[in-house]
């Protein structure tokens, strides 16, 4: 039998790979080259090897990013997603409630990130902000530039405002999926309030709750604009999170080396979390059947 | 047993059920039978205490129970829907009545034991319900309904999201297994056939009304109204008005029926003349036989039976017929009707028949 061989069909996947190329795998090798190289000035560059890598993994500066960064994606999880329920179990489940509640839900989550911030940093100003002034009225010491627990509270509720919506919608389209007749069974059954939610709501919100726990949890940990607009990453370092550390090396002090370097264990460490995520639901849904 | 007294619930302008009066007695299999939205449901919801009456009331071995909610009541359902406590094991399902009861272990174990043998799911008690297929899961429910022992099982077609196999084995084993147990035991369905398999008692609904209630065989035999009737025939009761004059009904084109003999002395008047499918045949079945023309409208062949789809006048009826047949469309054939078989109705729908049993 005779056969044909035929190139066409590079052609055809061609305008993707360019387009990969340009978007993706260009600007990495460039990130890689700097985080290997060393540079005066003048364009000239010197293999450093993996010194950069272990200037940042030897850097308290790093460490205490991450830390401060795991510090925030905990605190994020712990109060969203319990308060994301509780709202989604709360919402009415028919009547002309429901489009009003899906209304307001929505709308944090409809403001661009910076704009948040601003709304916040002005928000919380001692001398003309709405918060500020009544808290100082009140005779409560806030000031989110100069101390560094008012900073995380801050920025704590101001994403707490902007994205418990997102756990409540998620969580809302696991509990109206919920058919009438598991509610009928355990009135039946007689069972309570708490037993409805842990045998019943909390198992059928499972997968969605899931997700949102992962976008979460990803979106805090890579948060960068609504503290750069509010605190720019202080007081002191007090705020200052892996992304922010990052924008200061690269372009505040231009040490483009370590950038590079600090830039792809980032890289690395919100792949393997994804990686692990992923990895848990897949399983999670084994467990639970098709 | 478990009366019902004009009992009436209404919902914003809607009338879900409508003065329904019923006594189910311990021990006795009762069919709800009727389409849907005809508020079997509905009636089931209202048994079962997850709603209120509007008007009427409930009582069970003559205690008043209206207002009292369904925990409190001696009660167990199944639904259409596979309904299992997702995250427990089928084991933990089963028990889940029992412990709310506050059963001690031996007796929940015991009972649980029973209950997985009965619905042959002792070598799955281990699994999660998500884990077993659609069958499994609703016999977890159904043995949740066993375990929990109680003196009214109600059974919203429990069987219809099941394949035909399982649904047959199923069908077969319930009445036993509950008939055992002495309690009131109520099934809805939508099909006619399902009631008559499954024998007992039955009230046919329509529109929230029970038009009648009486052993199956008896309803099905001799239905009060032409709405009983209909709801009690699928495929649907074939129907046609007719004049009646003297001793005979006439259609213009000729078509003659002699009436039958058990009607008596009823007045010259237009009746609905109503019979079975399958009480059209293509040969004489006795002397008495009439003979009419019709042409095909449609042909439906199943394994062993055909439903030949008919048109005469301006009627459309359905023929189920034993065998393979193949008539083609508009082709005209030959059927034949005994008149002894046929249920007659009055200008409002009573059945003529049932009038002159009654007062026989």
């Amino acid at each position: 039998m005779e056969r044909t061989y035929n190139n066409k069909a590079w052609f055809l996947v061609l305008p993707v790979l360019v387009l990969v190329a340009f978007s993706a795998i260009i600007p990495l090798m460039t990130v890689v080259n700097y985080s290997v190289q060393d540079t005066f000035g003048n364009n000239q560059f010197f293999w450093a090897g993996l010194d950069w890598f272990q200037d940042v993994l030897e850097s308290n500066r790093f460490w205490n990013a991450l830390g401060r960064n795991l510090i925030f994606s905990a605190i994020i999880l712990a109060i969203e997603i319990p308060l994301g329920i509780y709202i989604a179990l709360n919402m009415p489940k028919k009547g002309w409630g429901v489009p009003v509640c899906l209304v307001l839900m929505a709308l944090p989550l409809l403001i661009p990130w910076n704009v948040v911030g601003t709304i916040w940093q002005v928000f919380g100003r001692v001398d003309i902000g709405l918060l500020g002034r009544t808290l100082a009225a009140a005779g409560i010491d806030y000031n989110y530039v100069q101390d560094p627990v008012d900073a995380w509270l801050t920025i704590i509720v101001m994403d707490v405002w902007h994205w418990t919506s997102l756990v409540v919608l998620l969580c809302y389209a696991g509990l109206v999926s919920i058919p009438d007749a598991y509610y009928q069974a355990a009135r039946i059954d007689g069972a309570s309030r708490w037993s409805v939610f842990r045998f019943i709501q909390l198992p059928k919100m499972g997968r969605v709750l899931l997700i949102a726990v992962l976008l979460r949890f990803m979106d805090s940990f890579m948060i960068y604009t609504e503290p750069f607009v509010v605190t720019g990453g202080g007081p002191g370092n007090e705020t200052t999170f892996l992304s922010i550390d990052l924008v200061k090396m690269a372009i505040g002090q231009f040490d483009v080396g370590p950038a590079a370097a600090m830039s792809l264990v980032y890289f690395l460490i919100v792949l393997s979390l994804s990686w692990v995520f992923y990895t848990v639901m897949t399983n999670q849904g084994q467990e639970k059947g098709k | 047993m478990l009366e019902l007294r004009n009992i009436t619930r209404t919902v914003g302008a809607e009338t879900h059920i409508d003065n329904v009066s019923l006594r189910l007695e311990r021990g006795t299999l009762n069919v709800l039978l009727g389409p849907t939205l005809s508020g079997k449901t509905s009636l089931m919801r209202l048994m079962a205490g997850l709603d209120r009456p509007t008007s009427g009331s409930l009582l069970f071995d003559g205690v008043e129970v209206t207002g009292v909610p369904p925990q409190k009541r001696d009660v167990a359902m199944v639904f259409q829907q596979f309904i299992n406590y997702p995250t427990m094991t089928v084991y933990e399902n089963i028990a889940s009545p029992m412990r709310v009861a506050g059963a001690n272990r031996q007796d929940v174990d015991a009972a649980v034991q029973r209950a997985a043998a009965l619905m042959k799911l002792t070598p799955y008690l281990e699994r999660t319900p998500l884990n077993l297929s659609g069958g499994q899961q609703q016999r977890c429910a159904l043995a949740r309904a066993i375990v929990k022992n109680a003196g009214l099982v109600l059974l919203d077609e429990p069987l219809a999201n099941l394949d035909y196999k399982l649904r047959e084995e199923l069908r077969a084993e319930l009445p036993r297994i509950f008939a055992a147990t002495g309690t009131i035991f109520v099934y809805a369905t939508t099909e006619p056939s399902e009631a008559l398999l499954l024998g007992g008692n039955t009230a046919t609904l329509s529109q929230g009304r029970v038009t009648q209630f009486g052993k199956t065989i008896e309803v099905f035999r001799r239905p009060d109204d032409l709405i009983t009737a209909q709801t009690f025939s699928d495929p649907p009761l074939n129907t046609i008005v007719m004049r009646k004059a003297g001793g005979q009904f006439l259609l213009d084109d000729g078509l003659l029926f002699p009436v039958p003999a058990n009607l008596g002395e009823i007045v010259d008047a237009a009746y609905t003349i109503g019979f079975q499918p399958h009480h059209l045949s293509l040969a004489r079945t006795s002397a008495d036989s009439v003979a009419l023309r019709a042409s095909v409208t449609a042909m439906e062949i199943t394994g062993s039976e055909s439903f030949v789809h008919l048109r005469y006048a301006d009627a459309n009826w359905v023929m189920l017929t034993p065998g393979i047949q193949s008539f083609v469309v508009d082709q005209q054939i030959e059927v034949f009707l005994d008149p002894t078989l046929l249920l007659v109705f009055d200008g409002q729908g009573r059945a003529v028949t049932a009038a002159t049993r009654l007062a026989a």
